[in-house]
């Protein structure tokens, strides 16, 4: 283990956080009101965990529901509600807030930063962010329709006009749905501001831009990104609140508007959003893999560079959510163009990580394990969205079990696994103390097999002509045995997750103590106690490279020697 | 020793984990191997868009399978090769930062590819778009309902419902249906696997697709847009026929209804219910078009969009409770009496 006391140009202060013990109510105060980015941070994180608890509980449903062919277990309007509400959940209240927070913990530390740029408006979006997602929960007890037509939004996430118009969508639960978007996607516009005022004006001294770790790079261009994709969607949200509610006519195709307007709106928002979701676990996973390899990440420039292009080209591929919509042969060949090329800079970020663990000597622990299969499970996922971006062959794809067995492969095989990765590499960081090595294979393996049985059949009962958003289907079809393998691994992937939450009560109570830095690790977080004192830094780092870690530990070898 | 039995367990486990991992993306193309003839497969194409999809598709996974191989086996090759052993020594190892001509390298191989894909695909898609409709092609007009297909012949004054007939395309007689879809209330998507893709049905947006089906046979599609509670259920079928065998269907759909006597009973429970608001049958006075025109009603094999079959006992099910059959479709239970629905049903069988 490394030296307890790394100094930092002979700046940092080391000494341990000690506090007394605070009545529990004078605690619980003190989280409600604290502006400090760490314990948003995990505020925000916990928040994450709980809804992904309660959207993976819809999921769970919804394949009982299918594992056998014409089931009773849920009714119509139920499953409707459950894979609306499940997707909305996944993306809104748990991609995005557990990511931000896991951002809102580390930039700062990251960067050498006391705090983040704006500390109140952060508490401010953290708050905003949580009230949304009350809100859109509230749909359950608030959003009352007609008998029997249930009373939470029951319409996709992705929520097609007209369907969602007042004639087809009685009741208040759209209303809910687009009130609870409109409400944490401002709560995402304050923090995404935030981490970009905090990236470009509070670095430490000798952080240029090219020596931001790359984790911290990544949040600056998903937070750019967001800034530009959170809008559209607010625009759209409006708009249905207009016609539901004030008479409007935007997506009421029968009073001349147009139902389409809403899919480009939606898809506008809706595709850069999945770059949003990605990216931050492409800095997640640059963070891990190099140390776990013991070497620097192969290409830095490269893999900034490869980041930022990936934003913007993903700003012009929305409609290869929508070659079936009737786009001109010309339209749809454009997009498929642009959608190909994301595949390039993609490429290159797989090509530099494996150039990474090529000649290092990788240590397989809990984190390194979660990293290297997100490598094998993203590139069969970008590999199925080169598929899926062959305009023809989408004509098939589009809306079947294919499309969703390869965006789970991103959001689950990529996205999840990176942020359990994250978990079990930050938690030493957060808590001083280490979650269980046992524990953690135990999580990752039963994790992978579900997951490997649920989303790998998904794609082939997909090509089998299974439509995505249907409760039940007809037993001549031939996709019944499929359908019970996948529920199956749905449950070991429950099973998986309740012995991750399980190693995360024990260890909290009786892990070992970390230290300050249990991976041997290169960034500045690891120069800090383990939980890190307020304001983190008692006077300001200066480093000299990427890896000011790596300098001090091999001052006869330092990075500055060679960074270009 | 203790400490040997635990390794050894280690590594078995790991062993059948690693077993079960593999075992998982065999287990489904074995549960493919005995699939129903009714398995609405995109491998199994019958249509000419069909086959040009499915060619496209095998040419676009010898591509990404391939990249796979390389990628993949470079990937499992470091992580098993560069792994730290356990008689290793404690030191770095060497750093590298990076190489411009390595990364040249692997910029252009996949812009390469991407011309190669590029190119195919936009081929294939103005050579299955702007196929130019021949003058004696089929034309039918599908219109979306919730949660039910209807399907109008202009030329030939035909209207049905959720089972669509066309004829059959051989090399002398070549004869593609082109259809024009419309939807009389929220998105849909025609997709029938076998003879092509997808295409939605948007209020206010018709767009066109085409079929050439080379087989007869039946083949099995469904609504592929989210429409709703009842989208499960709107199913979709297409009877590709002989030239003789549609010309026969083409000639009894055109006959107005058949008048029974007998069942006049079960024709007054109809017109004098609300099931004439909904329901049209042609040379009566019911001329509803909210739901399913029921002229030729009988000659059909399902009901309710497939999602029962056409039989006395499953009609007169459907007729007294419909939720009972499709939970939230927007047919009502009319209460009527199980005498009332007895008629009913011997009416509506008459139907041909």
């Amino acid at each position: 283990m490394a030296d307890q006391s790394i100094p930092i140009g002979g700046s940092l202060d080391v000494t341990p956080q000690v506090r007394e013990r605070l009545p529990l109510l004078d605690r619980l105060h003190e989280w409600v009101v604290t502006v400090d980015h760490k314990r948003l941070g995990i505020l925000y994180v916990l928040y994450a965990l709980f809804f992904m608890a309660v959207a993976g509980a819809e999921a769970l449903s919804m394949r009982v529901q299918l594992a056998v062919p014409n089931n009773h277990f849920l009714q119509p309007e139920l499953y409707d509600q459950f894979f609306t509400m499940h997707g909305t959940t996944m993306v809104f209240l748990v991609g995005m807030p557990i990511l931000f927070g896991i951002a809102n913990y580390l930039v700062p530390l990251m960067i050498g930063a006391r705090d983040m740029a704006f500390p109140r408006l952060n508490a401010f979006s953290f708050w905003l962010t949580a009230f949304g997602g009350i809100l859109l929960y509230w749909s359950y007890i608030g959003g009352f329709g007609l008998y029997g037509m249930g009373n939470a939004p029951d319409v996709g996430w992705f929520a097609y006009a007209p369907l969602t118009t007042k004639p087809f969508s009685i009741g208040s639960s759209i209303d809910y749905w687009a009130l609870a978007l409109i409400v944490s996607g401002f709560g995402t516009l304050g923090t995404a501001i935030n981490i970009v005022a905090t990236t470009l004006s509070m670095r430490c001294k000798g952080m240029t831009l090219l020596r931001m770790p790359l984790f911290v790079w990544l949040m600056l261009v998903v937070s750019a990104l967001t800034l530009i994709t959170i809008t559209p969607l607010t625009a759209a949200q409006v708009m249905l609140l207009l016609d539901r509610n004030l008479g409007a006519h935007f997506f009421d195709a029968q009073a001349g508007g147009s139902a389409l307007l809403w899919i480009h709106f939606f898809w506008i928002f809706g595709h850069p959003e999945v770059y949003v979701l990605v990216l931050p676990v492409f800095g997640i996973a640059s963070e891990i893999i190099p140390v776990f390899s013991r070497k620097a990440i192969f290409g830095y420039p490269a893999m900034v560079a490869a980041s930022v292009g990936i934003a913007f080209v993903s700003l012009g591929v929305w409609a290869h959510h929508m070659f079936t919509v009737g786009m001109t042969s010309v339209g749809n060949t454009f997009f498929v163009l642009s959608t190909m090329l994301v595949g390039i800079p993609t490429g290159i970020k797989i090509f530099n990580w494996v150039a990474t663990i090529w000649g290092g000597k990788v240590r397989f622990q809990t984190p390194m394990l979660f990293c290297v299969a997100f490598l094998f499970q993203f590139l069969i996922a970008g590999l199925t969205g080169i598929m899926l971006s062959v305009a023809p062959w989408d004509w098939q794809l589009h809306n079947s079990y294919f499309v969703i067995a390869h965006f789970h492969y991103v959001l689950v095989g990529a996205i999840v696994f990176n942020i359990f990765a994250a978990v079990y590499y930050w938690f030493p960081k957060v808590t001083g103390r280490m979650l269980s090595e046992t524990l953690g294979k135990w999580h990752f393996w039963l994790f992978l097999i579900g997951f490997h049985l649920t989303f790998d059949t998904m794609h082939f009962v997909g090509l089998l002509g299974m439509p995505r958003s249907i409760y039940t289907y007809q037993a001549d079809r031939g996709w019944g045995h499929l359908n019970f393998i996948i529920t199956v691994g749905a449950f070991i992937q429950g099973i998986a997750v309740l012995i991750f939450f399980w190693n995360v009560i024990v260890s909290l109570r009786k892990g070992k103590e970390a230290g300050n830095d249990p991976w041997d690790a290169w960034t500045l977080e690891w120069a800090t106690p383990s939980p890190p004192p307020a304001y983190n830094f008692a006077s300001d780092p200066v480093v000299h490279s990427r890896r000011p870690l790596w300098d001090i530990k091999h001052p006869d070898d330092p990075d500055w020697k060679y960074e270009s | 020793m203790k400490s040997l039995i635990r390794e050894h367990g280690a590594r078995a486990l790991r062993l059948i984990f690693l077993l079960v991992l593999l075992a998982a993306p065999l287990a489904a193309p074995s549960a493919w191997a005995d699939l129903p003839q009714q398995t609405p497969s995109t491998f199994a194409p019958a249509s000419t868009p069909a086959f040009s999809i499915f060619g496209l598709s095998v040419f676009a996974l010898a591509i990404t399978g391939g990249i796979f191989v390389v990628v993949g086996g470079l990937l499992a090759y470091a992580v098993v090769r560069f792994r730290e052993r356990a008689n290793d020594d404690t030191s770095e190892p060497p750093q590298i930062y990076g190489s411009l001509q390595v990364e040249l390298a692997w910029t252009v191989i996949p812009i390469l590819i991407v011309v190669v894909l590029f190119l195919t695909t936009a081929r294939i898609i103005f050579a299955i778009q702007d196929a130019p409709q021949p003058k004696d092609a089929l034309d039918v007009t599908v219109i979306g309902h919730q949660f039910w297909w209807e399907f109008r012949y202009p030329k030939l004054g035909i209207v049905t419902a959720n089972e669509l007939h066309v004829p059959v395309s051989t090399p002398q007689t070549p004869q593609p249906t082109f259809l024009h879809l419309l939807s009389a209330d929220v998105d849909h998507s025609f997709w029938v696997p076998q003879l092509a893709g997808k295409t939605d049905l948007i209020p206010n947006h018709p767009n066109e697709t085409w079929i050439e089906p080379t087989h007869t046979g039946l083949y099995y599609g469904q609504c592929a847009q989210f429409c709703g509670v009842q989208h499960a259920n709107m199913l979709l079928r297409v009877y590709v026929e002989t030239p003789a065998q549609f010309a026969a269907w083409v000639k009894s759909q055109q006959q107005p209804a058949v008048e029974d006597p007998q069942v006049a009973a079960g024709r007054e429970v109809f017109e004098t219910h609300a099931c004439a608001n909904c329901h049209a049958v042609q040379g009566t006075g019911a001329v509803g078009t909210f739901g399913p025109d029921l002229t030729h009603l009988a000659s059909r094999d399902t009901i309710a969009a497939g999602a029962a079959n056409n039989t006395p006992q499953e009609l007169f099910n459907w007729i007294k409770d419909p939720d009972s059959i499709k939970p939230g479709c927007l047919m009502p239970s009319m209460q009527l009496s199980e005498n009332d629905i007895h008629e009913l049903v011997a009416y509506l069988e008459t139907l041909h």
